[in-house]
């Protein structure tokens, strides 16, 4: 156990570093300085800021020292607003956080619901509605939803207000990030919903007497829920990269469309900090959903 | 000495038939030994499923229709992508935002006076640009994108996965160990990020074709290239393992049989379906990531549309105008939807594993 904890912990350890190496040497192939534009300062200003900023040092020194600072904590400043990158990320983090959060809780719930209903009533009508509508939404991207469930309910229906800084409403776009997984979720657990179903145990539980609900709960979904545990670290992946465009399609000023922001006006230190930040989440959220995989099926043991 | 039927007996242990204890069939018994059915390769007998799988010859069939019209629209339709209204040879600036079938006063006015005038069939943009044959060009790039992406992480995930599987030992376990690393990175972010950079790198030249398709596109082509092959190299390897380890292959090594060979006669024809299949399910993916590339602002260039540029277009306007987002969001759809459907009719037609 502990071993296979040290290894893992390791290779994600190792997966962000390689993610800092890509971003850095990538963004320093963009060839051009920062003080190279229009309104190029005088030689002696330019040595100084470039002093300033580290950037007369050899690449690897400055790798070194960039490094360093992440590990502080402290990703630089921004090209655009010249404010300090990482109080700005997490001030809009907590915001996209909250939303993803409620996505993931949805999609979870509402997928292995309708899941199992589907499982239970095979090839029946809610069964094939069900699955209908999950082929469906599997076909959508969130940006082509975002955009429709903005302009249906917000602008025609006016049911929702649109997202402002004294209203925030999370339906729409909790609905716009969830949906997709909801119904990869959903096909995931009729599957292995399924096949639990088909298992000799479900019939010896049902043999001994043991109430319906009960085998459904306890014997089926607690074997069928394993699968989607595998589909958690995807799921957090996919959800960070949909909030880049549903926060921009909803003008929420979270992460998401920090970044977005970041890449329209080419502000380099921006997008390399929430790459990092970002990508060491999704990093993160594997490793999570990895080591629940292995603790919560006791059939898989630890190399 | 004969017996009954005037044979001779051979022996009086011979254990030759006596004739006369048998009866000859009925007509009805002879027609039990007809070939029923004609008989079938594997091939065949996948295809004839598929085709009785009603997804999947909807899909087909949506499919074949998009293909037909992006190639004929642009030889019918009279306008370019990139070119702006005109009527009788001036530029109609009044054009702009028409609805789908409509025309501007000046169009109007022409068609009144006895010209002939080709109908917007939907509308038209911000920029009196025919927004049909935008969109026809939209889904040819998108369609391109897709279809290349996923033959370039074809060939490579097919080389490095067997490579891999065959040689196996310390080359399998290093090979093996690259792509864990390469598939736990964040691909999508890493693709935003290489697209900004190489944005910047390859902005400077412009050779052909990089000009016309963008360097956005070919640095989606390059970080398809360097990122997506891992699950198929993972795929490929898995397949070629199991399949190694049979009498036949074992039978082609002990004849001098040289690995190449092995591999291209003998173990990849036994894997084929599953990795046209995963192939197939793997076009959509790569016209969801252009999509969303091009939405987030890093996609094709201007003026060259493609699907999820013209959806992030059509958010400006979108009160007024919501059948700009409506035509390429309901194009992405049926595209992806019709590859996912014929990818699951085909993983239900072929894979060996699926057959009963």
């Amino acid at each position: 156990m502990t071993r296979y904890l040290t290894k893992r912990i390791l290779l994600a350890v190792l997966t962000v570093f390689i993610i800092i190496c890509i971003t850095f040497f990538a963004m320093n192939a963009i060839p051009g300085g920062p003080f190279n534009s229009e309104k190029a300062p005088s030689p002696e200003v330019k040595a100084m800021l470039l002093k300033r900023f580290n950037l007369d040092k050899p690449v690897l020194e400055q790798f070194r020292i960039y490094l360093g600072n992440i590990v502080r904590g402290d990703f630089g400043i921004s090209l655009k607003t010249g404010r300090d990158i990482s109080s700005t990320i997490f001030e809009s983090f907590s915001v996209s956080a909250r939303l993803g959060i409620a996505a993931v809780a949805v999609a979870l719930v509402s997928g292995l619901i309708l899941g199992s209903l589907a499982a239970l009533m095979r090839n029946k009508l809610a069964d094939r509605i069900i699955i209908f509508f999950s082929t469906l939404f599997t076909a959508v991207p969130s940006f082509v939803l975002a955009t429709l469930l903005l302009l249906v309910f917000s602008i025609k229906l006016g049911w929702v207000p649109v997202w402002s800084v004294t209203q925030t409403h999370y339906t729409l776009p909790v609905i716009a990030l969830s949906l997709y997984p909801m119904a990869y979720i959903t096909r995931l657990t009729k599957s292995s919903m399924l096949d639990a179903l088909g298992q000799d145990y479900i019939r010896t539980a049902y043999s001994k007497g043991v109430a319906g609900w009960k085998v459904i709960f306890k014997h089926a979904l607690r074997n069928a829920i394993i699968p989607v545990i595998t589909y958690l670290g995807p799921m957090t992946a996919y959800i960070i990269t949909g909030s880049l465009v549903v926060e921009s399609v909803f003008t929420i000023g979270g992460l998401g469309s920090k970044f977005v922001t970041g890449i329209t006006n080419r502000d380099y230190p921006m997008i390399m900090a929430t790459t990092i930040f970002l990508a060491s989440l999704m990093v993160m959220a594997n490793l999570v959903s990895d080591l629940i995989y292995k603790a919560v099926d006791p059939r898989i043991t630890f190399e | 000495m004969n017996n009954n039927n005037g044979f001779p007996k051979k022996h009086p242990l011979s254990v030759q038939l006596d004739l006369t204890k048998f009866e000859p069939l009925t007509e009805d018994e002879k027609r039990q030994q007809d070939i029923m059915s004609t008989p079938t390769t594997f091939f065949k007998d996948g295809m004839r499923k598929l085709f009785k799988n009603p997804l999947a010859v909807i899909s087909i069939i949506i499919l074949l229709l998009i293909a037909v019209t992006i190639i004929v629209a642009p030889v019918i339709v009279p306008y370019k992508y990139s070119e702006i209204i005109s009527v009788n040879g001036v530029r109609d600036k009044t054009a702009k935002n028409l609805a789908p079938f409509t025309y501007s006063e000046k169009e109007q006015a022409y068609r009144e006076a006895g010209g002939k005038v080709f109908p917007h069939i939907f509308g038209t943009d911000a920029m009196s640009r025919d927004y049909f044959i935008r969109v026809v060009y939209g889904t040819r790039v998108s369609l391109l994108v897709g279809l290349v992406a996923s033959a370039l992480v074809l060939v490579i995930g097919l080389i490095y996965g067997s490579i891999a599987g065959y040689v196996g030992g310390k080359t399998d376990l290093i090979m093996m160990r690259i792509v864990d690393i390469i598939y736990s990175l964040p691909d999508m972010l890493i693709i935003i990020l290489l697209s900004v950079v190489l944005d910047q790198v390859l902005g400077g030249l412009s050779i052909g074709i990089l000009s016309k398709l963008g360097t956005n596109l070919i640095s989606i082509f390059i970080v398809f290239g360097l990122l997506y092959w891992v699950g198929e190299a993972r795929l490929v390897r898995g397949q070629i393992l199991t399949i190694k380890k049979n009498e036949y292959v074992l039978a082609a090594r002990a004849i001098g049989a040289k690995p190449g060979r092995i591999i291209r006669k003998h173990i990849l024809p036994n894997c084929i379906s599953v990795i046209i299949i995963s192939t197939a399910l793997q076009i959509p993916s790569a016209i969801f990531t252009e999509s969303f590339l091009s939405f987030v602002g890093l996609g094709v260039q201007a003026p060259m549309p493609s699907l999820g540029s013209l959806a992030n277009a059509a958010r400006e306007g979108l009160q007024s105008f919501p059948f700009k987002l409506v035509f390429p969001a309901l194009i992405i759809c049926l595209i992806v939807l019709s590859f996912n459907l014929l990818g699951d009719g085909l993983r239900d037609a072929f894979d060996p594993k699926l057959r009963k």
